[in-house]
């Protein structure tokens, strides 16, 4: 029987799913994304079904880069009180947690704040010791209240990890039915960004415990009997089990499964990858054949985090932006988005989009031609060398060095850029662009990642990196890779400024094939 | 004589980065800090320098150590009240003002916490009149105020009273407790009497903060040029426009050292701008020209909303306005020089200050 992997990716405009074979486009289609996403999931699953070349029961995997979590965020919707417990000591307590969080947010989540003893140093001294009958007592407390989901943080966890370590232990032992989301496993050095993560982490909980079970569910309707998987920010799988645990790992799935797609489809693995959309246009940086990580604070629903997302800048610019002609030729912000086939000139509507500029010009043939035929070149011209000027700014800023970089051009609007572009060695529009989110995830791998600081005074490099390695693997198997697949592919040492210990942050990534069955 | 309210800390911290030139630490921190601080016990009210009574004990407050240790121990909210209960304690006498080290970064928010805590009036007025990395180069050095006693306290209770011979040595002491109390440090220093004050510190810095950042604010929700606000604000120029190609970084004599190239466009096409920074940006040179040095305020800008871009964010690509502001008068005296200028940072180059420099055609006035 034939082993097929379907990709669902749900974006701002459309909902694309696709079927593959050994890594082979079956089928592919695309949908409009609905308010609750999941009508939208439903109804790509019933059109790729209704392709002759897909079976349901010859289905193996579905992989779903979904945004059910982030707009629970952004609507603030079936989000679980949650108790933080931060370890801190005497220090920290000047900013509590989730201080500086929008209200309506705030008010959402806030169970209970506790600041215990603990806590570490920047070198991994301790602050002062953990105290294990405060942390009982806290626990006791929170089951009393039925608090259920918790965030633990501590001061310099990345540097020492040990303390919430402990101070979960003793908090799973006294309330075995709290779930506890540990600052370590979310976010980087950087308390109230770090500890603001693992809360919006914490949560999700209750929204993981609705969303994974129905998409289980509409899979199952759908007469699939296939493994569900859900898509990571930094493009690799994640099981049901762990979608439980690590619902932030979500966030921006989307902009990380194009590149993905982008890689696998042109080959490219260090590159520049354009998304072109209907209204928005994605600009990121493929490493190794992974998205590069944004540095800064990224703000979730008006809270500032600092766990992995891809690093991307979004330009108002896709096939549905509207052209404007006064005082210069300019394109969007505005877009027609999904009313396209309405709005478009060459679609019979009145409004001159991006697309129209694309198809007068020859570039892309949809629609009927003959409606922008008298359009005047020079504004044609103008409006696709403004839209490449603009893309080409953003390459620009989004390269670490001067030397050209290859560039891989994807997404339903990609047909508004023709020829080469300033900056880049080539420019690759690859086969299937129209769907690269969707085949990025179909064919996502399982990974696992460590990402810590490691005092070089106190600690030996090698034994530390290997010690890193020996951990990302040991998670890329539980996340359910192939223990015989699973490679180390990067391992990255940063210095850290002004830190006086000899400091250096160690990031190890560790890939995997999905195991077969369970 | 007025009051600082929570309205008037996003100006503030907004200007206070720009002074920051390239260093000072994190302002959000700062206003979350002050924000806080203001909430629970403001408001705070400020005086002119010249309102201060000559009898008047004035103190610093401010935080030394290192910005990334900041983000992640986050003060306790006692050090700064416990380093001036330490300070009041070996002298003898109640505090009576309170004070700004330096108005840029971080430490532009921090007196703002200890008179709010305090109750106690902050004056509007600096030692430095930007950022700078090391205690003794503070306006009252210039006029042999010593920076001891000083105290020191962390987040656990610990306070530490140093009395050093100079303000070198205080720097030296303070940067070896600093460590062992966890790579950072809330301090209370440089204690002069109203009149002192009056003479060695820089009038009017943190309002010039606030006026530079509101400048900004304004211009961005208006849709003019913030870049142009600010200078306006400041007194400055416009040194530069251009794209960063190349950011190179090496540990240098124990500093942590680094240069900035960017190639110019629009009116400076064809020319290329160095900046050579050490958390705070030293020296630029126009086609191998300076034509600004440290003590003179050098900022870079992100070109479209004027943010300024701190020193260890700096990287290829970013596009960039360059400007410079003059630093206070002080500093350009012999004896300023000495303290902070090019020499003292290891640059074989003298002083000149950047009106003097500025080559035709650098852009000025647009």
């Amino acid at each position: 029987m034939r082993r097929l992997r379907v990709g669902i990716d749900v974006g701002g405009t459309n909902t694309d799913a696709v079927a593959l074979e050994g890594g082979q486009l079956v089928a592919w289609v695309k949908t409009p994304t609905t308010a609750d996403v999941t009508t939208g999931i439903v109804t790509a699953l019933d059109q790729l079904l209704e392709n002759d070349a897909v079976t349901a029961a010859e289905i193996a995997d579905v992989m779903v880069g979904t945004t059910h979590f982030t707009n629970a965020m952004a609507e603030v919707k079936g989000l679980l009180p949650t108790a933080v417990i931060r370890l801190c000591g005497p220090a920290t307590r000047a900013l509590p947690p989730m201080v500086d969080w929008p209200p309506q947010v705030y008010r959402a989540v806030n169970g209970r704040v506790f600041l215990c003893q603990g806590g570490h140093e920047y070198d991994g001294r301790e602050i002062v010791p953990l105290d294990r009958q405060e942390l009982k007592d806290v626990a006791a407390e929170m089951r009393t209240v039925g608090l259920r989901t918790i965030a633990i943080s501590a001061v310099f966890s990345p540097v020492n990890g040990s303390h919430e370590q402990e101070a979960a232990a003793v908090i799973a032992d006294e309330h075995p039915e709290a779930k506890l989301s540990i600052s370590t496993e979310i976010g980087r050095i950087g308390l109230l960004e770090r500890e603001n993560a693992t809360i919006v982490n914490a949560c999700l909980a209750g929204v993981a415990d609705q969303i994974v079970p129905t998409l289980e569910d509409t899979v199952r309707r759908h007469g699939i009997a296939a493994r569900i998987h859900l898509c990571q920010n930094d493009g690799t799988l994640m099981d049901a089990d762990y979608a439980y645990r690590y619902p932030v790992a979500t966030f921006a799935s989307g902009p990380t499964n194009s590149m993905r797609g982008a890689a696998l489809l042109s080959g490219e693995s260090d590159c520049v990858v354009v998304d072109i959309g209907g209204t928005t246009t994605d600009v990121g940086v493929l490493r190794k054949g992974f998205p590069r990580e944004a540095a800064v604070a990224v703000a979730i629903a008006g809270v500032r985090t600092n766990f992995r997302m891809p690093d991307v800048l979004s330009l108002a610019i896709g096939g549905g932006s509207v052209v404007h002609l006064e005082p210069e030729v300019t394109v969007g912000p505005e877009s027609v988005g999904y009313r396209l086939s309405t709005e478009a000139r060459v679609f019979g509507g009145p409004t001159l989009t991006a697309t129209d500029l694309a198809v007068a010009c020859g570039q892309a043939t949809v629609g009927d031609p003959g409606l922008v035929a008298g359009l005047d070149p020079e504004v044609v011209e103008q409006g696709l060398g403004w839209i490449r000027r603009r893309i080409a700014e953003t390459i620009d800023r989004m390269k670490t060095e001067p030397d050209p970089i290859p560039v891989v051009v994807v997404g339903g609007g990609s047909l508004l850029l023709d020829g080469a572009l300033a900056g880049a060695s080539r420019v690759v529009r690859p086969e299937h662009f129209q769907v690269a989110n969707a085949i990025g995830a179909a064919l996502a791998q399982v990974g696992g990642q460590v990402d810590r600081v490691v005092s070089l005074e106190t600690t030996l490099r090698d034994q530390a990196v290997e010690a890193a390695k020996h951990e990302a693997a040991t998670r890329c198997i539980a996340a359910g890779a192939d223990p015989a697949s699973v490679r180390v592919v990067d391992v990255e040492e940063i210095p850290l400024a002004y830190l006086p210990s000899n400091a250096v942050r160690i990031v190890v990534r560790a890939i995997g094939d999905l195991r077969e069955s369970r | 004589m007025r009051t600082i309210t929570e309205r008037d800390l996003e100006p503030l911290a907004t200007g206070a980065a720009v002074l920051g030139s390239g260093g000072g630490g994190d302002p959000y921190l700062g206003k979350l800090l002050a924000m806080d601080a203001l909430a629970n016990d403001g408001p705070v009210t400020i005086l002119d320098l010249d309102e201060v009574p000559d009898d008047a004990v004035c103190a610093m407050s401010a935080v030394m150590g290192a910005p990334t240790v900041l983000v992640e121990k986050i003060p306790g909210g006692g050090e700064q009240l416990h380093a001036l209960g330490a300070l009041e304690k070996h002298i003898g006498r109640p505090i009576t003002h309170i004070l700004c080290a330096e108005v840029g970064g971080l430490n532009s928010t921090l007196p703002i916490v200890a008179a709010a805590r305090t109750g106690l009036p902050l004056v509007d007025c600096d030692a430095m009149g930007r950022a700078f990395p090391e205690i003794q180069m503070s306006t009252p050095t210039l006029y042999g105020v010593a920076a001891t006693p000083m105290a020191l306290a962390d987040d656990k209770g610990n306070t530490v009273v140093i009395e050093a011979i100079d303000n070198r040595w205080t720097e030296r002491m303070a940067r070896s407790i600093t460590i062992d109390m966890g790579a950072a440090a809330y301090i209370a220093l440089f204690v002069q009497s109203g009149a002192q004050a009056k003479r060695a510190m820089i009038a009017g810095s943190l309002s010039l903060a606030q006026s530079v950042g509101a400048a900004m604010i304004s211009a961005r929700n208006e849709k003019t040029d913030p870049v142009a606000a600010a200078l306006a604000s400041l007194g400055g120029t416009r040194l530069f426009e251009g794209k960063v190609v190349d950011v190179t970084r090496r540990t240098e004599a124990g500093f942590a050292r680094g240069r900035l190239r960017a190639d110019g466009t629009g009116s400076d096409a064809g020319s290329v701008l160095e900046v050579e920074f050490q958390n705070e940006n030293l020296i630029a040179r126009r086609d191998g020209q300076p034509v600004a040095t440290v003590p003179d305020v050098i900022v870079v800008l992100e070109a479209e909303t004027a943010q300024p871009i701190p020193s260890e964010h700096l990287r290829y690509g970013y596009r960039i306005v360059v400007v410079a502001a003059p630093c206070d008068r002080r500093w350009r005296t012999p004896q300023g020089l000495e303290l902070v200028g090019p020499r003292y940072f290891g640059y074989d180059l003298d002083y000149i200050p950047f009106e003097s420099m500025a080559s035709p055609g650098s852009g000025d006035g647009r």
